[in-house]
């Protein structure tokens, strides 16, 4: 089964089921994962707004899944009921004890179907671990443990424990003033369960082995791109920021989206990047525009497909970005609900930069920066992505090859 | 568009037009607004750690380059001839304060980052209507980015003032409430006078983090 969890602001998780004729999908199960909070001590309202959401790996019938607001973690059990027994010899159909009496013989209850019914049921409240707000989290590949990362701390926790966690990372300075640069997202590798990697808000990526140390502030390796002198401005610290860091399904490489671009590095060479793909170079021009708006702040998540052969992440004005690392080639998508005819095929965007335009080509300026695509999610095994956009959650499928090519 | 393997540097592309280096105007440009963007940060309830530190960063590079070009001291200078109304003047000049020499003579270090660590436990008794009463457990550490200048004159009273500023004023309603009960500028006066002065007449940007509550759970 197709699984798929969509956060809403309001504190709200709608797992999606399967897909109808229409095309359109029908809501599996809606509930409330978050509720707002109080923070007596501060003074402090906590928003029930989901930051996060992973799946664990499927064990038996039940999906479990983590979810994150600011400050506390949730794990969910998922079931579904679909079918029921029935024949019972002591009781009736709705339960009531039968008098004995009229039981004549002997029958064996057997399952019948029934509507389905799905059961969401919160297993663990991980709660009081963080300080700063939560902004990552990352299911182990023991099964057992998980990550979660804030601002300035990383703590590491068993699915099985809430009242204790083991703070692995720390970055927070002795005298806050000295505070230059904070954890902007976290992940375990997908293998290795001893190691984990975090980026920050330089553009600095650090691989952790939790075998060093129980404290691991000493990275094992660190990622970084020498700065290229010649297009040094006032903002190259801010659009170096990485937004979403991901490993590769083979466990190679790590996928890290900063403002302008998404880039592609080997673990084994910490100089830089081995690919770097353009999202929307187009608005490097338009940088002190988009810090007066607070847009240059956006966080942008990047996505692996299963073969770890292409890797997307959104942009502006509904659009999202596919590139092809095989061919270095990207193309503009568009999440838009009237140009997504159920079983319609996604039309190819182009964003108008200069030279010849193009019928249906899009100017910079005409670009919708309230439309932003910053969550999105590639299906595990199959061609089948998830994007949302704003008020709505798309989902496409590839209708050539449905299945995952395998390498 | 990338061949696998190729490292793409920016100065390469013919398509992209190297950023020019900001003109004056549009840096102090960017010094005002970044500088209004950090005290409408403390205008939410808890501000976004991220992006408070990455706005701080902006500012200090464009001081730092101001400083390096001799323009950061013309404007302080600009500022301590302005003629002040009398309630503001103890703000500006508090805020605005000379560098320490030897760090100036040893390279641009525009300002230094003045901090006070408010230890709740440790902190001796407060003025009751100062003190933060909340009772928080843990340590709450606050900073404060004060643009420093070359002032007119040593000045006892200022330092004398400056003592007393100690963490008691920078509690947690202070902070919360955009510090309308400090004796600074609050982010509405910071744009009044943007407008009357033509340029920032005082700075004060606050960063803080608030660090109550450490985890229980720390093993």
């Amino acid at each position: 089964m197709c699984c798929l969890s969509a956060l809403q602001s309001k504190g709200e998780l709608e797992d999606l089921g399967d897909i109808g004729d229409s095309g359109e999908y029908n809501v599996y199960s809606t509930f409330q994962s978050h509720e707002p909070d109080f923070d007596y001590l501060k003074s402090l309202e906590i928003e029930e707004k989901i930051n996060k959401i992973r799946w664990l790996p499927q064990q038996n019938a039940a999906h479990f899944l983590l979810s994150t607001n600011d400050k506390t973690i949730k794990l969910w059990k998922v079931s579904e009921r679909d079918k029921r027994p029935e024949g019972y010899n002591l009781k009736d159909e709705e339960g009531r004890l039968k008098d004995i009496s009229t039981v004549t013989s002997l029958q064996v209850p057997v399952l019948k179907p029934t509507d389905l019914m799905v059961e969401v049921r919160p297993r663990r409240v991980f709660s009081n671990g963080h300080t700063y707000h939560v902004n990552s989290i990352s299911v182990n590949s023991d099964g057992e443990t998980y990550l979660s990362a804030d601002d300035l701390r990383i703590n590491l926790w068993h699915l099985g424990i809430t009242d204790r966690s083991f703070n692995i990372v720390d970055i927070k300075p002795a005298n806050m003033e000295e505070l230059t640069e904070v954890i902007t997202s976290a992940e375990f590798h997908p293998h290795h369960c001893h190691m984990l990697v975090y980026s920050s808000s330089k553009g600095t990526l650090r691989l952790c082995d939790m075998r060093a140390s129980a404290l691991c502030d000493q990275h094992s390796k660190l990622f970084e791109e020498p700065e290229d002198p010649g297009s040094r401005s006032f903002f190259s610290e801010i659009i170096s920021s990485v937004s979403d860091v991901k490993f590769s399904h083979n466990g190679r490489y790590l996928l890290t989206r900063d403002y302008l671009t998404a880039k592609v590095w080997d673990l084994n060479m910490d100089k830089g990047p081995v690919e770097t793909y353009q999202v929307h170079e187009y608005l490097r021009s338009k940088l002190c525009s988009l810090y007066e708006n607070d847009c240059i702040f956006d966080k942008f998540e990047c996505v692996w497909n299963s073969s770890d052969s292409v890797i997307m992440t959104g942009a502006y004005n509904s659009f999202f970005r596919m590139l092809d690392r095989e061919t270095g080639r990207g193309v503009t998508l568009e999440a838009w609900r009237e140009s997504s005819k159920p079983r319609a095929v996604l039309r190819t965007r182009r964003v108008y930069t200069g030279g010849k335009r193009r019928r249906g080509d899009v100017g910079v300026d005409s670009l919708d920066f309230t439309k932003k695509i910053l969550h999105m999610a590639w299906h595990p095994s199959e061609n089948i992505i998830a994007i949302a956009a704003t008020n709505n959650l798309y989902i496409f499928q590839d209708r050539v090859s449905p299945d995952a090519h395998t390498q | 568009m990338f061949p696998k393997g190729t490292k793409r540097k920016f100065s390469d592309s013919a398509d992209d037009p190297a950023p020019e280096p900001a003109t004056p105007l549009q840096r102090q440009s960017l010094l005002d607004m970044s500088l209004i963007k950090l005290q409408l940060c403390h205008m939410l309830v808890e501000p976004n750690l991220c992006r408070s530190v990455l706005i701080a960063n902006t500012v200090r590079q464009i001081q730092e380059e101001m400083t390096q070009d001799g323009s950061w001291q013309l404007m302080t200078q600009a500022l301590a001839a302005a003629q002040c109304p009398a309630d503001r003047l103890v703000a500006s000049e508090l805020l605005c304060r000379q560098t320490d020499p030897a760090a100036a003579a040893g390279g641009p270090k525009p300002y230094a980052l003045v901090g006070e660590a408010y230890q709740e436990e440790e902190e001796e008794e407060e003025d009751s209507e100062e003190c933060a009463s909340e009772g928080e457990e843990g340590e709450q550490v606050f900073g404060t980015f004060e643009i420093k200048h070359p002032p007119p004159g040593p000045d006892p009273a200022l330092e004398e003032l400056f003592s007393d500023v100690d963490a008691s004023y920078y509690d947690l309603d202070t902070v919360l409430t955009g510090m309308q009960a400090a004796p600074k500028m609050g982010p509405y006066d910071l744009l009044e006078s943007l407008s009357s002065h033509g340029r920032i007449s005082s700075f004060h940007i606050i960063y803080y983090s608030m660090n109550t509550t450490e985890a229980r759970t720390n093993p």
